[in-house]
């Protein structure tokens, strides 16, 4: 068995516990700590990669398959300099077949994005991307973490948990189904617009609203449905955030003669901060890339100036209308700055993360 | 570090004791009075869309246009439901719905275990960099348009491949797997090898049995993420009737209403189907629930899992 007696000895090196950093500079810290979790540096030999054949065997047709499907459609990106037209592509040969029989036009279509014809459109469309992204990220950041202190003040655990499992439940829903049920809640009474009815019982409003045909409201529609489907789950993290916190934290603060909002300002925010703070990040760095399904399925021709965002701009105007050229134009400036936010807010939240947590 | 380990049941102990002697002031008793009507109104908002489908669902159609129906309907009948299981094109969507679960979340925990097994082991060579190329996966993304191009340029457009193939893995299922596995004391890994075991034996018997809490997590993930999907039949399979399915169904519905000036005028056009007559906004009312049932069906049996998957995943998220 020859991977028995070649893997026992690497092991019982990785057993080895790495050296204690013994500086207690940061820099240092990390560096010690970047080493250890990469283990001895050992040399790739033919006898080394032969022996961990089976590993081999269980990993790169994975490898393959991965980079068949999540890289290599990086060549659709050559349409972004071409006139294309669906139904021009087409090749004797196996491969990129669409690209075929194709008239290049060389940077035309980012001219005509970014500044020509759609120019204006697009701006639009940017901006609705990030105004959407940035109202439910706010909003559903600050609803979860009141939601998670005032499940924290409930001491009886079978409520809570009853409480927990309702408030996860719209997590789970699709999002077609929660379109379908915000559009009847949002129309007119006579079709069961519930929320209307409600404000209406309520003397709120004398004339029922018609919230999906009313721009202004569009991206808080978006949010607040955001808010409804995710509010539970976006509490699981920072519920185990507090769970975290030393209770002998509240007992010294009851000592001292601190009430239940002091304790909750002056000993659970500060002490969930950084879990806030890297989320925040982190989930900044996505701000292109949310917001699809929604604006897609709830934005009509009255309200298009205000929900269409970048992926329905792809899909609308690019997929369903042929247009696939300045599409994957408008694609190509989502992915790459997609991964320069997300690199950076990834790079931020790590440095912030050890000097908050070391 | 010794005084805290041994302050802190001592504390415990305290709170504990200090709980159950702490006193009904007025304070918390307005506190709580409050917060639990907060809590209570919330989880109200939370279940009452849901039960106000169903209401709609199980009102007559023609009916449920005059609108007011709460959480009970107004007017009980099953034609609602009688109409959409005498649609063809649902039975089949719901099939199609069922298959395609299924193979992608078999499909999905059998090749995402075996590479999060193999990326596992310390002393695989290739470790690092394979281990880069699948997380970076989660950052980067050629894009719709040209997602598609692959899989029209491969020939699956409109085939039930479409459905399954481009998804085997995900990398952030791998990330929880891989790190639940690491979690595995290695003297177990050790001593199947002692006994002979290869690599495949090792992760099919040993790794794989002690691997379930994770893998039902990663599962129920791959299963809802799967049973909600409909761009993937909109992108992939929206020329081929026969491979629809339940939520691409339920979209177009909600599509078409909105296009009729939403919903105004689509809720009082009639639907017939089969001779039976009922509205869209009852018809979509009966899908929706078609569509949530399974979701809110295995949910209880489910909900223990998921927070403590998680809490895995944000291990090294």
């Amino acid at each position: 068995m020859t991977d028995a007696t070649v893997s026992t000895p690497v092991t019982a090196t990785g057993l080895v516990p790495a050296p204690e950093p013994a500086s207690s500079s940061r820099a240092q810290n990390r560096k010690a700590r970047k080493n250890a979790a990469k283990g001895p540096k050992r040399k790739i030999t033919w006898d080394l990669v032969w022996a961990q054949r089976a590993l081999l065997a269980m990993a790169v047709p994975l490898l393959l398959y991965q980079i068949l499907f999540k890289y290599v459609p990086v060549y659709g990106w050559a349409i972004a300099f071409q006139n294309f037209k669906p139904a021009r592509g087409s090749s004797p040969w196996p491969g990129p077949r669409s690209l075929w029989n194709q008239q290049w036009v060389g940077l035309e279509n980012f001219y005509n994005l970014f500044t020509g014809v759609m120019g204006e459109r697009f701006i639009r469309v940017v901006i609705n991307t990030i105004g959407q992204s940035v109202l439910t990220l706010t909003v559903g950041t600050l609803g979860a973490i009141v939601l998670a202190l005032l499940l924290n003040e409930v001491k009886n655990l079978p409520f809570k948990r009853v409480l927990q499992n309702i408030t996860y439940m719209p997590h789970f829903l699709s999002w077609v189904i929660v379109a379908s049920m915000a559009s009847v809640a949002l129309s007119l009474p006579s079709s069961g617009g519930f929320i209307n009815q409600g404000l209406m019982s309520l003397h709120i409003i004398d004339q029922p609203i018609l919230f999906l045909t009313e721009p202004n409201y569009f991206w808080g529609i978006v949010a607040g449905t955001n808010l409804w489907k995710e509010l539970g789950w976006n509490t699981i993290i920072y519920l185990a955030a507090i769970t975290a916190i030393d209770p002998s934290l509240y007992e010294s603060a009851e000592v001292d003669g601190a009430g239940r909002f002091r304790k909750m300002f002056s000993i659970t925010l500060p002490s969930i901060r950084p879990t806030i703070v890297v989320l925040l990040i982190i989930n900044s760095g996505w701000i292109l890339s949310t917001n699809f399904e929604l604006p897609y399925f709830l934005g009509n021709g009255l309200v298009s100036d205000r929900s269409e965002t970048i992926d329905v701009f792809v899909l609308r105007y690019g997929y369903e209308l042929g247009n696939y050229s300045l599409a994957i134009v408008a694609g190509i400036f989502k992915t790459i700055v997609a991964v320069i936010l997300v690199g950076a807010a990834n790079q931020a939240a790590k440095r912030l993360n050890q000097e908050t947590l070391v | 570090m010794s005084s805290t380990t041994v302050a802190k049941p001592l504390a415990r102990r305290a709170a504990r004791g200090g709980s159950r002697r702490r006193k009904w002031t007025t304070e918390r008793i307005i506190f709580t009075t409050l917060n639990t009507t907060f809590l209570l109104a919330l989880a109200a908002v939370m279940v009452y869309p849901l039960l106000n489908t169903l209401a709609i669902s199980l009102n007559d159609g023609m009916d449920a246009v005059r609108g007011g129906i709460g959480i009970w309907p107004r007017d009980f009948s099953l034609q609602n439901y009688n109409v959409v299981f005498n649609m063809h094109t649902i039975y089949q969507a719901f099939f199609i719905s069922v298959l395609k679960t299924v193979v992608v979340v078999a499909t999905n925990l059998f090749f995402t275990s075996m590479l999060a097994y193999a990326l596992s082991r310390t002393e695989f060579i290739f470790r690092r960099p394979i281990t880069v190329i699948f997380v970076l996966t989660m950052y980067f993304d050629a894009g719709l348009i040209p997602n598609y191009l692959l899989i029209k340029d491969l020939g699956m457009l409109n085939t039930f491949q479409a459905y399954w193939v481009p998804t085997i893995i995900s990398a952030f299922n791998l990330i929880i797997l891989r790190t639940y596995i690491k979690s595995i004391p290695e003297e177990i890994i050790e001593s199947a090898r002692m006994d002979g075991a290869g690599e495949f034996r090792t992760w099919w018997q040993i790794v794989m049995p002690l691997c379930k809490p994770a893998l039902a997590v990663v599962g129920l993930f791959v299963a809802v993420g799967s049973w909600n999907a409909w761009l993937d039949t909109l992108l992939y399979a929206s020329g081929n009737p026969a491979l629809t399915t339940l939520q691409y169904e339920l979209q177009k519905l909600l599509s078409s209403s909105m296009n009729a000036g939403v919903n105004s005028v689509a809720a009082t056009g009639a639907a017939a189907s089969g001779g039976q007559v009922t509205t869209p906004i009852a018809l979509r009312s009966a899908i929706t629930m078609v569509a949530a049932v399974p979701i809110l069906f295995v949910y209880p049996f489910l909900q223990k899992h998921f927070v403590s998957g998680l809490m895995i995943g944000s291990v090294k998220g």
